[in-house]
Formats: structure tokens, sequence, C-alpha cells
């Protein structure tokens, strides 16, 4: 556990070096968050009647979307772990005395971690700063908070556990750049980063539900904004645990198989 | 011959096209599942916003095949490879040009064609020889402003030597949030993307006149004046090799 550990924290602190990058990286995630909010505006003031949720919890969502970008962007990949399989240098880490899954697992996350670590502050404090209902608001009832904290968790593990996927199949395409953007494309739609899932008419949503990909950014940020509730949230939290586990032991399975035909050439 | 070097990889190719294809796709189906919520936006139909939709994915996705080259410009100058093309005895612009062209974004313009031939058949427009040709004017001016958009970018990163991610908001910013007729934002950004960025005036502009909303025969003409943007952008690039000092190695 100790050195999986250590793949974190350094990783993590290689992420936080990219500062200027973050600064760029914030400065276009303000923009973006605020055309957006722009957007639905002129949709609620064309009718608010069908506007699925209030005004201030959509631009919390936005907001939570825009901060929290890093956890759960569906186009990003390590290209250093895709070019360990394609250069053969994965050769090395088998020689590891870890597990090559849980390495690349906690490698992402930490990536992912410190990205977001870096952006998340200022993007919050800015967007609370904003008037109403134009600004982020608090989570919606005392015990949204928790939940959101363990929904957060769970969500990220999703998206990496479904990237592992991509990253399993290098072993067999050797270029991933074709899987990755149909990967991203089906990830960011289904996942509610292009429109929120609510804004999907009432029966597509049911599936959506059942989809892993709800269970990356939707559940959380809908906690926050208290659009899912109670026993609801319970119940999408189960989900999470669902998709986490059938995930990962998709994974470990493709994983293992796939690396039973690998050969190392020497050299 | 970098098209005959793209189709070794078949397999990769088709599925570049199929996800690049895919990606705008789920663009646009977002703006059809809000449609088809709110049925109307500001007054604008589904296949009004689709004109606007379609001319700026066309006039984007025409401008980064053969200007792609000058989006990864930062590659060149940190690489030092721009050394390489400076003393050959041809021109700086047209070496970047053919240094690389994405075909693989046929999908994307391939999606916009299709989506603008299908706005326009269902769009009830009152065709007069002025309107077809408002229409070309669009898009012809929208591939000179993204194209001069890329070529800004490529040179900026002389002076900041990374390339920045904020230049994105600029263009792929400019192609997510145009989908819609620049005026729903409100009067503000309107106001910027008229003046400093003219994604407007080849956009919510002419498209005014083109929809019979506004009989102003001189909206038909502002994607002429978006053209004159190409003059600032070009000024940056030439300062900015003007003032290149090779990275050395």
């Amino acid at each position: 556990m100790k050195k999986y550990l250590s793949f974190l924290r350094i990783r993590f602190i290689a992420g936080l070096q990219y500062r200027a990058a973050a600064w760029a990286g914030m400065a276009t995630q303000f923009f973006w968050g605020g055309m957006t909010i722009l957007m639905y505006r002129a949709f609620y003031k064309s009718d608010p009647a069908s506007f699925p949720m209030s005004m201030s919890a959509l631009s919390s969502y936005i907001w939570l979307q825009q901060a929290f970008l890093a956890l759960f962007m569906g186009w990003y990949y390590d290209g250093e772990i895709l070019d360990s399989v394609t250069t053969g240098s994965v050769g090395y880490e088998l020689c590891r005395p870890c597990d090559l899954y849980a390495m690349w697992f906690i490698k992402n996350c930490a990536v992912r971690l410190s990205r977001a670590a870096l952006r998340c502050l200022p993007i919050l404090v800015f967007a609370a700063l904003l008037p109403k209902p134009y600004c982020i608001s608090l989570p919606a009832s005392l015990p949204a908070a928790p939940l959101f904290l363990l929904s957060m968790a769970m969500g990220l593990a999703v998206v990496t556990a479904f990237s592992m996927l991509v990253y399993i199949s290098a072993f067999y395409t050797l270029t991933t750049s074709g899987v990755r953007i149909l990967a991203a494309a089906v990830t960011e739609f289904f996942s509610g980063a292009i429109i929120p899932i609510p804004f999907f008419p009432e029966p597509l949503q049911r599936v959506f539900c059942a989809l892993p990909f709800a269970s990356m950014q939707s559940t959380p940020f809908l906690i926050w904004t208290g659009h899912i509730s109670g026993t609801e949230a319970l119940g999408a939290l189960a989900m999470q645990l669902i998709w986490l586990t059938a995930l990962l032991a998709a994974g470990g399975l493709f994983m293992r198989s796939a690396l039973r035909r690998v050969v190392v050439q020497g050299g | 011959m970098l098209l005959r070097c793209q189709m070794q990889y078949r397999l990769s190719f088709l599925m570049t096209i199929i996800g690049q294809f895919l990606v705008s796709f789920t663009a646009f189906a977002g703006v059809y599942f809000m449609l088809a919520r709110f049925h109307r936006v500001d007054g604008y139909s589904f296949s009004e916003i689709l004109i606007c939709f379609s001319v700026v994915l066309a006039a984007f996705a025409f401008a980064e095949c053969f200007f792609r080259g000058f989006d990864s410009f930062q590659r060149l100058i940190n690489s030092g490879s721009l050394d390489r093309l400076l003393v050959r005895p041809r021109g700086v612009v047209f070496q970047v040009l053919t240094s690389s062209m994405e075909f693989s974004r046929i999908g994307r313009l391939a999606q916009a064609v299709i989506m603008l031939v299908y706005a326009l058949l269902t769009c009830e427009i009152d065709w007069n020889p002025a309107r077809v040709l408002t229409l070309i004017l669009m898009l012809v001016s929208g591939v000179t402003v993204f194209a001069s958009l890329f070529v800004m970018h490529a040179g900026v990163s002389f002076f900041t030597i990374e390339g920045l991610e904020f230049t994105n908001i600029l263009t792929d910013g400019s192609r997510e949030f145009a989908r819609y007729p620049l005026s729903i934002y409100g009067r503000g950004i309107l106001r910027i993307y008229t003046y400093v960025v003219p994604i407007a005036l080849f956009q919510y502009w002419p498209f005014l006149y083109l929809t019979g909303r506004s009989e102003d025969m001189r909206l038909m003409l502002a994607p002429l004046a978006a053209m004159l943007f190409v003059i600032p952008c070009a000024a940056v690039f030439r300062l900015g090799l003007r003032k290149y000092q090779s990275a050395g190695s």
C-alpha cells in the first residue's frame, strides 16, 4: 500500500509544478463557465417553466463542473502510459514488484487530483463572489455535503476505471488515438458534460442513469444542487458503487488477458 | 503526400474521422435536446440556430483542415524545426501550411455540410440572389476569420514559447459558443464579438439579413468587414517572426 501512496505523492507533486498552465487554464474556465451560464440564462428567459431546475442550481452545477473539470475530463489520457506500451518501456514496469493495473490507476488519479487541486479553489471563490443567481451556492442541505464528497471520490474512481480500459486496449491496438476520441465523445455526452442530464427528455434520462457515465460527474453535482436527495441520492451512490466494482473487475480481467499475450522484445 | 501518409493507418484514420464526427455530433445533439425542451431561444427556432451552428462549424473545420500547422506552432519553435524552415527558399507561411494538414477533420466538415443543407431546407428563407450571396460571404469570411485566429495563435507563441491554453478561448471557444446566434449572450458579449473578435460579423449580423429579420443591406456586407481581421493577425505573426531568435538547439 505504501508504494502506491508514494506513486500518488510523486505524481501529485509533479502535477503541481505547471502553475503557468494552471493560470491559463483557469482564465479559460472562467470564460467557459460564464458563457455557458449566459447561454442557459437565454433559455431560462425564453421559457422558465421548462427549466428542470432553478437558475441558481444550474449555476452551481456549471461552476462545479468548471472547478473540478480536471477530475472528470473524459478526454484526458496520460501520454506517458500510452507511450510506454508503444515504446516497450512497459517492460520495466512489469519488472516492478507491484500490480500494473493498480499503479496506472493511482498515477491517473494523482494527475487528475493535482490539476484539480491547483484550479478548483480560485474558481470556486470567484464563482461565489458573483451576483445571485449566477453564483455558486452552498450544498442544498446539511447531509448533502458529506454525500457530495463521497460521491466525488467514487466519481473520480469510476472515470479512472473507465479510462483504464482504453489504456489496456493499447496492448492490442498500439495506437489508441481513434479509440480515445470515440471514448471521449461518448463519455462527454452521456456523463452530462455537454448538457446536464436533467435537461434531456424524461425517458432518456432513465437510460442515462443506468449507464456508467452518469456515475461520473453528474451524480455528485446533482447531489450538491439538491436535484437528487434522500433515498434517491443513496440509490445513485449505490449505482456508483456497482459500476465502480464492475469496471474494476472488467479492467482487471482485461489487463490479465492482455498481459498474457505481451511479448517484451529484448534490447 | 500528407493525405497518403495519414491513409496508411487506415483503421486509425477511419476511427479518428468517426470520432471527430461523433464529437461534433454530440454538440449537435446538445443543441437538439435543448431546443426539444424549450422550442425557441430568444425567438430563434431550431433550424435558424442550425444555420448559425453549421456556418460556424463549416468555417472552423475548413480553416482547421489547412491551418492546423499553426495550431501546433509552438512545437516548431520549441524543437527548433522553425530554423530549418527559415533557411529554405520558400515562404514560412507556405511551409507551415504544408507541414500538417488534418484530413481527419473531414468528419467535422461533413457534418457541418449535412447540417447546413438540412437547415436551409427546413428554414423558410425567401431566397433571392442577395441572400445567396450573403450565405456565401458568411462562409468565406468565417474561414478567413478562423484562419486568422490560428495565425495569431501561432504569432503569440513567438512571445510565450509555450502554447497558451487561453488562446483556445478565441478558437475553440468561438466555435462552441457561436452555435447559437451571439445575441443570446447579451449586449456586452455581442459587442466583444463584433468589435474585438469579429465572429458576430460573419454570424449574427448577416444572419439577421439572411432570415429577413432586417432589410438593412449593410448587414450583408458585414462579413467583408470581418475579413479585415486578417490584418492585425498577420501583423502579430510578422512581428513575432521578425523578433524571433532561435532557441539555439
